[in-house]
């Protein structure tokens, strides 16, 4: 089993408020992870402290060991760390710019200026959001004219453009239409074969339609970690059993 | 009249009349003063009025509009740098609580209830004097300047602020720093929002009497240097009202006037109606 | 593709210094100014007297022995300003009122721009306008009822100004009245209230806040006001008996004499500004510890 991130009794907190505690997983290379939970477990949050998003929040803190292959996360140059692990948001957020400059950005900030790199690094970062042919003649069309459905797609090529070795993605669907969701869990399926995948999930149906692993959280506790089919089909912890069932959240 | 449980009674009539007529008188009041200056300018708009070269004679205006866009241009650079700068400071990294924030908006709202005589004198005081750089377009660029900087730091902040969060992280989440998002994804889109604090600058400005009469001076002549005196058109107009030789150039000056404001309120409301267009998309 | 790292790390640190600086300029602007105003104004006041100064009735600087009593001015400032708000306060809360509540969508296209221009209008057009239409109108009209004036006096003063502070009061009321919860309204309606009762009794009063932060604005401008007021309030540096006679505020007293004041003389009238600085910080502090009051 080829780790690409471990995490060791993992906890964070947002001031006195303890939100994530002694979390102990590993995130597998070139599979789909799963977080899946009611609102408010920590999922996201957990996700978020993966790329040290949480770092702009005031009053964070956290202890414990996350690790990205050899280099521990929070003590690595943070860029560093986004230019490998890359997020795509709940709601689309493209900039309000071009798609060419959209997905352009990235490289752009890590240094590639010369044109000819960039327009392959755009063309190829489409091709693998599956979007290239519906706005390879709209490179110029500002991000935001585009479908919901569309600009997240957007937002996924923007996030590879950067050549990243995980992508979090934090309930990409839950704003979007069933076609769009559709057209991104087969997108996800294709790309765990050259990155690793972790998604924060409300929506079961799909945490068992697309992950390989996952792992189910409860007010800051992972309750239970495991093989999809597994933790979906026979759950080792009844409130697993009873998430899955149902009978809350 | 709406009605709710029936008639309309007699106060409803008299609140009715009241706000009715209270916005006839206000409307009626704009609306003969820009009538009683256009009527009495418009007929003495004569080209001598813009002639380059300012002579007793046909007190031409064309130096002292030029004067104004000098200055405004000058005024404009230095507190674009500290307004938007300073609003950047507030927004992008200042932590809440951050005790200096506090200060600061202490210091900018006295700022902007400070009359502009008051300016002036300082202006005078401190630029023309203590500085010794004597009646000069740098020190009324300078004082106005201090005078429209709540007004470019208010606008830039709330600009800042609209620009929506996620956006923010969106670039974070891309590896970007701090500098580079807010270079090239925040200022970009809040650039509509400062232009608009620019433009009630730029207003500001042009109106402006007191502050610059003491700072700036009254030389009729277009400067040389940034060091030498010029009086801008607002001044000149105060300056013929005020002499009693030349009503009629003075009415012809203040319908200049009013035409730039006119235009700037236009310019200024298309920007309003953009940004209210892309706000709500 | 190389990562940021430690070049950016330096210009992050140098660049929140840079932003930093730039946030101070506010700070040092008004330190500047208080030290500049007061660093004159005090000692000079304190060499003519401070009671002599802020209460002597005798403006003579070029007399021997000059004396330098600005209270004629400070009275005239308070009665110009406490008239333009008696004037434009309803005139402009009415309008506001109006606007908010009353308007029809396509009047309201056309009277808020105007209401905005004249917001823009420069104090010199309004000072020349007020000299060539409200002087003589007052001239003529109480010469027809018997008094003598030449039109140059308070009350021009007072109509001026009332209106230049119309789109202050206007602006600022109207925004306050736009923002209060429907529901208020609403709750108003259901119970039976007319669209005047539930406007004036509910909506108006829940404003109150932001009406009474644009009267605080008014009466900022009002006294603030120079170039406008030195062109038709007539300028004598005496009491003002009733509302026809000419007044000096103490703007007007440092724009008339700045031109030719020396010394002594001169240091009086930057000591008048400071005068009106003191003033305007008061109303300033006022109005924010009433703000926290009401909060």
């Amino acid at each position: 089993m080829d780790n690409i991130i471990t995490i060791r009794d993992f906890n964070s907190y947002y001031g006195d408020f303890h939100a994530i505690k002694d979390i102990n997983m590993d995130v597998e290379k070139n599979k789909i992870t799963a977080f899946i939970g009611p609102s408010g477990c920590g999922k996201s949050t957990l996700l978020k402290s993966i790329n040290r998003m949480n770092d702009l929040v005031e009053g964070f803190h956290c202890k414990g060991t996350m690790m990205l292959e050899e280099q521990e996360i929070y003590k690595m140059d943070v860029y560093e760390l986004r230019k490998r692990v890359g997020m795509v948001f709940q709601k689309p957020n493209p900039f309000p710019i071009s798609i060419y400059d959209n997905i352009a950005y990235g490289p752009r900030t890590h240094g590639i200026r010369k044109k000819a790199e960039l327009d392959e690094i755009v063309e190829k970062s489409l091709r693998q959001a599956a979007i290239w042919d519906e706005v390879k003649d709209q490179l110029n069309k500002n991000g935001l004219s585009i479908s919901g459905g569309q600009q997240q797609r957007i937002c996924i090529a923007r996030a590879l453009a950067v050549n990243p070795e995980v992508i979090l993605l934090d309930e990409p669907t839950s704003a979007l239409d069933p076609i769009s969701t559709t057209k991104i869990e087969d997108l996800l399926n294709e790309l765990k074969k050259e990155y690793t995948i972790v998604i924060v999930t409300h929506n079961m149906q799909q945490a068992t339609r697309v992950s390989d692993y996952t792992g189910f959280f409860l007010l800051g506790d992972l309750i239970e970690f495991g093989d999809t089919d597994q933790v979906f089909s026979i759950p080792k912890d009844k409130r697993t059993e009873d998430y899955i069932t149902g009978r809350f959240g | 009249m709406r009605k709710s449980s029936g008639k309309a009674s007699g106060y409803d009539w008299f609140i009715r009349g009241i706000v009715y007529l209270a916005t006839a008188i206000t409307v009626s009041v704009l609306l003969f003063i820009i009538w009683h200056v256009v009527s009495n300018g418009v007929p003495h708009l004569k080209p001598s009025l813009f002639e380059w070269k300012y002579t007793t004679e046909n007190v031409s205006m064309m130096p002292a509009i030029i004067n104004t866009l000098i200055i405004i241009a000058v005024a404009l650079t230095i507190a674009m740098i500290f307004g938007i700068g300073a609003a950047i400071y507030l927004v992008e990294y200042a932590k809440p609580g951050n005790k200096l924030v506090a200060i600061v908006r202490i210091t900018t709202e006295t700022l902007s209830g400070i009359p502009s005589i008051v300016y002036g004198l300082f202006g005078m005081l401190f630029f023309v004097t203590t500085l010794n750089w004597g009646y000069s377009v740098l020190a009324g660029a300078m004082t106005v300047a201090i005078m429209i900087l709540p007004t470019i730091m208010r606008s830039t902040e709330e600009a800042l602020m609209a620009v929506p969060m996620s956006l923010r992280e969106a670039s974070y989440g891309l590896g970007a720093a701090k500098l580079r998002t807010v270079f090239r994804i925040v200022l970009p889109s809040a650039m509509q929002g400062i232009l608009a604090g620019v433009i009630l600058g730029i207003g500001r400005i042009i109106g402006e009497t007191a502050a610059l009469l003491y700072t700036a001076g009254s030389t009729h002549r277009i400067p040389s240097s940034l060091f030498n005196s010029a009086r801008t058109l607002a001044i000149h107009m105060y300056l013929l009202a005020g002499e009693g030789l030349h009503k009629n150039e003075a009415y012809a000056t203040a319908v200049v006037l009013l035409i730039v404001v006119i235009l700037i309120n236009l310019l200024s409301n298309f920007l309003a109606g953009k940004l209210r267009k892309e706000y709500n998309q | 593709m190389e990562s940021t790292g430690n070049r950016t790390r330096t210009l992050e640190q140098v660049m929140h210094i840079v932003f930093l600086a730039t946030a101070t300029a506010s700070i040092i602007s008004v330190i500047l100014i208080s030290v500049f105003i007061f660093m004159t104004g005090i000692p000079t006041m304190a060499e003519i007297g401070l009671g002599e100064f802020l209460l002597g009735r005798n403006w003579f600087p070029r007399h021997t022995p000059a004396q330098f009593g600005i209270f004629p001015m400070i009275i005239s400032s308070i009665y110009v300003t406490i008239g333009a708000i008696v004037l434009g306060v309803p005139l402009g809360l009415l309008t506001a009122i109006f606007l908010a509540r009353f308007c029809p969508k396509n009047i309201y296209r056309l009277i808020k721009p105007a209401v905005e221009l004249m917001a823009g209008i420069p104090s010199v057009v309004y000072g020349f306008f007020g000299m060539m239409v409200i002087v003589p109108l007052i001239r003529d009209v109480f010469r027809g009822l018997g008094f003598a004036t030449t039109g140059f006096s308070m009350l021009a003063a007072i109509i001026l100004l009332g209106i230049m502070i119309l789109p202050t009061i206007i602006g600022l009321s109207e925004a306050a009245i736009a923002v209060v919860p429907r529901s208020y309204y609403e709750g108003a309606v259901a119970l039976g209230a007319s669209h005047e009762r539930a406007t004036m009794s509910i909506v108006v009063p829940a404003a109150k806040s932001g009406i009474f932060a644009s009267i605080i604005l008014g009466i900022g401008r009002a006294i603030g006001e120079t170039m406008a007021v030195i062109m038709v309030a007539g300028g004598q540096s005496i009491m003002p008996e009733n509302i026809l006679s000419g007044v000096r505020t103490m703007t007007m007293n440092i724009v008339m004499e700045m031109g030719y004041a020396a010394g002594l003389h001169r240091d009086s009238l930057i000591a008048t500004g400071a005068v009106l600085f003191v003033f305007i910080l008061l109303i300033n502090i006022a109005f924010n510890l009433i703000k926290r009051k009401v909060r």
